[in-house]
């Protein structure tokens, strides 16, 4: 990683508006290739529709956003080869429960890069492989744990070699013992020079694997940080308020 | 054991029964032509409503809520009536049996479509944005992830609908389709005896005891382990 190089992911000016009510005021953020930014927030903050905007699941009100370059907010651009390189995980899983393990990734390796079926089935196999499933590619997803599934969902991403992953509260619908398990896919995806950005509560996590910890609140960041001045130190009251909450 | 004899030579007089056999039958065949044909169009028509109003164009969207929500709240019979004996006068004239397949068809087609779309609904809005991020289009979305979770809730209610539209096949009797009831209420006034109407009673249970059974099959066959 050198200095220059640009960011993956740039977001400048993302107003987003639900009805007449702000949820987003103004957000300028730029995540550079291989970074791990870690957002943290009260609930209500607008992180997760941040991360929606990211992918056009939400339609921004207002900004630019350019993801490897390219506007995702223009005309002209395809949305939906934009959206395949960008991975998103999302904190409920949404696998299809009506395909296997396998199934799931497979899809859009089928359907979206049309890759041949042995093909596609080979790239789905290596991918359950990198975060640990590759036994549990027969199983259907009623069968499998919250935290395998939401493995699954990670191959899923992962499989479509995205160059930015978006995760929404990835552990927060997992009972705890799971949670290890899935935080440590997400450490062995930065260890790969993944780059990433995060919605989560995990403060141990950001802790050992964020460069930067933003914090957001009322639809606008607050401040950032590295995460060990950000956790340690922080500047703004509401930072600190909030951190302190977390730790109780 | 008078009362015995007299009820058995009112509903199952055995020379009768001989007599009428062929007839019955003959309706037999053409009561499953009617219903096969209505089952197909019916429910392919109802499928095709759904989706088209799962693209949310306010005009065509709005168009088949009139569609289905008249054709569920007619009665049936009224249907039939009214095109077999309406349409000839703006010079369209169908054939009886033409007229029973279209307005049943139709139907079919208005139930099934609330159907579908209430099985469309119910796929939560995660797995269309599951799918979405992955790059798949909105059909790609529907043909491959919420039309499947979608159907499988369907089969229950659409088999009980489907048996109660096929039923319906007799009201083709009221404009001289030759089918079941026809058969038997013709019979019936010849002979003037109710036997041919037992056995057209007969008949109706053993086609449509199958289908009812089934339908009970698909209903756990479709069933599938949710997470």
């Amino acid at each position: 990683m050198t200095a220059a190089a640009p960011p993956i992911l740039e977001i400048r000016g993302l107003r987003k508006s639900f009805h007449h009510v702000e949820v987003l005021r103004g957000i300028d953020l730029a995540v550079l290739p291989q970074e791990l930014v870690f957002i943290i927030g009260p609930s209500g903050s607008g992180k997760s529709t941040l991360l929606r905007c990211c992918n056009r699941l939400e339609e921004p009100t207002a900004g630019t956003i350019r993801v490897d370059g390219v506007d995702v907010m223009a005309r002209a651009t395809d949305i939906n080869a934009v959206r395949r390189r960008i991975g998103m995980v999302f904190q409920s899983f949404n696998l299809y429960p009506h395909m296997t393990a396998l199934g799931n990734v497979m899809l859009a390796l089928r359907k979206v890069l049309r890759r041949p079926r042995a093909d596609a089935q080979q790239l789905a196999l290596a991918a359950l492989d990198r975060v640990g499933l590759s036994a549990k590619a027969r199983s259907y997803p009623a069968e499998l744990s919250g935290g395998q599934q939401q493995r699954v969902a990670i191959a899923r991403a992962l499989a479509l070699e995205p160059k930015i992953m978006l995760f929404d509260e990835p552990t927060s619908a997992l009972d705890p013992e799971l949670v290890g398990s899935v935080l440590n896919v997400m450490r062995e995806l930065k260890r790969g020079g993944m780059t990433m950005l995060v919605v989560s509560h995990e403060m141990r996590f950001a802790r050992d694997a964020a460069d930067r910890v933003i914090f957001m609140d009322h639809g606008a960041i607050v401040e950032e940080g590295p995460p060990e001045q950000m956790f340690a130190r922080p500047r703004e009251t509401r930072t600190r308020a909030f951190i302190a909450e977390l730790a109780r | 054991m008078e009362a015995w004899s007299r009820f058995l030579d009112t509903f199952f007089k055995p020379d009768l029964i001989e007599r009428y056999s062929p007839a019955i039958l003959k309706g037999v065949v053409v009561t499953i032509e009617v219903a096969a044909a209505v089952v197909a169009t019916g429910i392919a028509l109802g499928l095709v409503l759904a989706i088209a109003r799962s693209f949310r164009v306010l005009p065509a969207s709005a168009l088949i809520v009139v569609f289905a929500d008249v054709f569920r709240a007619l009665p049936p019979l009224v249907l039939v009536l009214l095109v077999y004996f309406g349409l000839p006068n703006v010079g369209i004239s169908l054939p009886s049996f033409a007229v029973l397949w279209l307005v049943l068809s139709l139907v079919l087609a208005a139930f099934a479509e609330e159907i579908f779309w209430a099985g469309i609904l119910s796929v939560p809005k995660g797995q269309w944005e599951a799918a979405r991020s992955t790059g798949l289009g909105f059909v790609a979305t529907l043909t491959y992830v919420v039309l499947p979770q979608a159907l499988r809730l369907t089969v229950p209610p659409l088999t009980n609908r489907t048996v109660a539209i096929t039923k319906n096949t007799a009201l083709g009797t009221v404009i001289g389709v030759g089918e079941i009831l026809n058969q038997a209420t013709t019979a019936q006034s010849f002979a003037g005896n109710a036997t041919p109407l037992m056995m057209g009673a007969i008949a109706y249970v053993i086609l449509f005891i199958p289908v009812v059974v089934l339908g009970r099959f698909l209903e756990t066959r479709f069933q599938w382990r949710r997470a």
